[in-house]
């Protein structure tokens, strides 16, 4: 039964070649990606040691979001492995190329159709891209208040605490929940997986498949395709989705 | 034909290869040193299911598969080879015979807290003259009304004074030979039941093997395992699925042997370039990386043939033979490679080949059975 103070949390995280295993071809200069082992993103198995350790201490569930090929299923089936609830694997071709502007937007979409949730957290930024910037623009189209660069997070009712680390400073700040937090690796040691949890991680039914039909949003907002519009300018891309009577959010 | 694992069996290597390069790997070389049973490690892999690997979840168990086993015993031994016997005794030769031949009110009693870990398992067959040769065992059982009266001394038993329930193999018929021994599940702090020689062993020096004593000791009848005369029987079954195990403990240690081979051969410079770089180092390690693949699939047969309920007896035997022979030669190559630095014990690869060489020798009476049968 859901009681009042439970607390829903939703954890977004990615699959990312293990950067330890990248060579650099000599000829070319750039990463070789063939053979490359994937792991899931460190600090976001630092963003689910945070909401396990929040739901040990208030109860409620954790849902794990992906983008990515069929096989970041992978990725999920581990955070499954760690203790989580259940997972989302957003999965289509229409998907794929996507920057981090409308990666997060699609991660909007997809947060819309699940049940209410009180608490995002993602990790600081993805060791293949290290932008940083999907956690904030994910809170921007939910239009939900951020706080990023988390080490430490506490919870009373509605209000959540958090430290952050910044550069040469750190501060206290309180926000209240629903909200969305990016942590850092210092926030906790993330647990290893249980082999009790395999069995369940592994059967699929804890996760749910969804493709770019299932998120009602035309197809040219997603992946690569909307992409040809960001290069010219967020401006543009707001401009086309009230052109459309979308709503795709200032931020 | 299909050489790809499942996804649960990638997840459980994933899982405790993560487990082992973090929480054991560090602490191999002092646990080789020290002598010091990992209790607290113990405990938290029993937190995680490791003691409780194939027993179904009904028990306590993770659940999983043979297979799945076999992965997660090599991974274990990858990193520390000790850690990684204590873990296989206990499920496969104790844990795993409760779930088989176990009364459910003895599955209750002793299979739910061991595949929990919180009590930790041994088994005890043999004795200083029945080794390989169990049918001539001396230590005896005689029912005195609703006990069984247990004599006679154990030896070499892994977890022996760790241990909190031990598998006792005792002859109930001497005249029977083999066909008189029957099991007993047997709890540490039985008046008569005593843990006497601990031994200073050449490898696997974590895990504490033992002489365990038992003067009239009383077991209840009701601690029977199995039925009375067929202990051999159940032990060779137990001891096939041990097997597997000791496979899966030697391909551990070979892939750590090959590993740190690797490593050393390119870090390591010698007339201005690395061993690496010299086609006899090559050709070791291409030796070493290729028996492993074969030991690798012999075993993972094995455990294939046990998930699908088929007979591997045979190649069980196989794979432990083959494996552990793979692990002593892998062992001694990668000393070769270090040179003089493979002697100190500063380098794991001397621990290696003192662990491979134990390996190569236990459970050497199980091998006389297996083939036995041919």
């Amino acid at each position: 039964m859901t009681k009042k103070k439970d607390l829903h949390i939703i954890v977004t995280i990615k699959q990312v070649p293990d950067t330890h295993e990248v060579r650099i071809d000599p000829k070319t200069n750039s990463l070789i990606r063939e053979g490359v082992p994937s792991i899931v993103n460190p600090e976001d198995l630092n963003a689910v040691e945070a909401a396990l350790q929040l739901r040990e201490k208030h109860g409620g569930s954790i849902t794990i979001i992906t983008m990515g090929p069929p096989q970041a299923e992978d990725a999920l089936a581990e955070a499954l492995a760690m203790g989580a609830d259940r997972a989302v694997l957003l999965t289509d071709r229409a998907f794929a190329g996507a920057d981090t502007l409308v990666t997060a937007f699609t991660l909007s979409r997809v947060i819309r159709k699940l049940d209410a949730f009180q608490l995002i957290i993602c990790g600081r930024q993805a060791i293949d891209g290290d932008t940083a910037q999907v956690g904030p623009q994910l809170a921007g189209f939910l239009n939900i208040p951020q706080v990023t660069y988390a080490t430490k997070l506490a919870r009373k009712d509605s209000i959540l605490t958090a430290e952050r680390s910044l550069e040469d400073t750190m501060e206290t700040v309180q926000v209240k929940l629903p909200a969305l937090v990016t942590v850092t690796g210092d926030i906790n040691q993330p647990r290893n997986m249980s082999l009790y949890n395999i069995i369940d991680a592994c059967s699929g039914s804890r996760i749910t498949r969804w493709q770019a039909k299932d998120l009602d949003v035309p197809h040219d907002m997603l992946g690569l395709s909307s992409l040809r519009i960001a290069h010219l300018g967020e401006k543009n891309l707001h401009a086309r989705a009230a052109e459309k009577g979308d709503d795709y959010p200032r931020q | 034909m299909d050489f790809e694992l499942t996804k649960q069996q990638k997840l459980a290597r994933h899982l405790s290869r993560d487990f082992a390069q973090q929480e054991r790997e560090p602490r191999a070389q002092e646990l080789d040193a020290t002598m010091e049973f990992p209790r607290e490690a113990l405990k938290k892999m029993a937190g995680l299911g490791f003691m409780g690997i194939s027993i179904p979840k009904e028990y306590g168990g993770a659940g999983l598969d043979t297979v799945s086993y076999t992965l997660i015993i090599e991974e274990l031994a990858r990193a520390c080879a000790s850690t990684a016997i204590i873990v296989a005794v206990h499920n496969s030769v104790c844990a795993y015979p409760i779930h088989l031949l176990g009364t459910e009110e003895q599955k209750q009693k002793y299979l739910i807290p061991l595949a929990r870990g919180q009590k930790l398992g041994a088994f005890a067959l043999t004795e200083p003259n029945a080794g390989s040769d169990p049918a001539s065992m001396e230590t005896t059982a005689e029912l005195q009304g609703k006990h069984y009266i247990l004599n006679g001394t154990k030896i070499f038993i892994t977890s022996g004074s760790s241990a909190d329930i031990v598998i006792v193999m005792a002859s109930t018929d001497r005249a029977r030979r083999g066909r008189g021994i029957t099991s007993f599940i047997v709890e540490k702090g039985l008046k008569g039941f005593s843990v006497g020689k601990k031994e200073d062993k050449l490898g696997i020096r974590g895990s504490d093997t033992c002489e365990l004593i038992f003067e009239n000791c009383a077991v209840p009848v009701e601690n029977v395992l199995g039925s009375p005369g067929e202990g051999l029987t159940s032990a060779f079954t137990t001891l096939d699925t041990g097997r597997i195990g000791v496979g899966a403990q030697a391909l551990g240690v070979a892939q750590a042997a090959l590993d740190e081979s690797v490593r050393y051969s390119k870090e390591r410079k010698q007339f201005g370039k690395p061993l690496a770089n010299f086609q006899a180092i090559q050709w070791m390690i291409a030796d070493m990386a290729t028996e492993i693949a074969a030991a690798r699939f012999l075993v993972h047969r094995a455990a294939w043939l046990k998930d699908q309920g088929r007979p591997f007896s045979t190649e069980g035997s196989m794979a432990k033979l083959y494996a552990s022979e793979v692990a002593m030669r892998a062992a001694l190559k990668a000393v070769q490679i270090h040179g003089g630095y493979g002697c100190m014990k500063d380098y794991k690869v001397e621990r290696f080949l003192r662990d491979a060489k134990v390996i190569e020798i236990a459970h050497l009476c199980a091998i006389f059975s297996g083939f036995a049968k041919f």
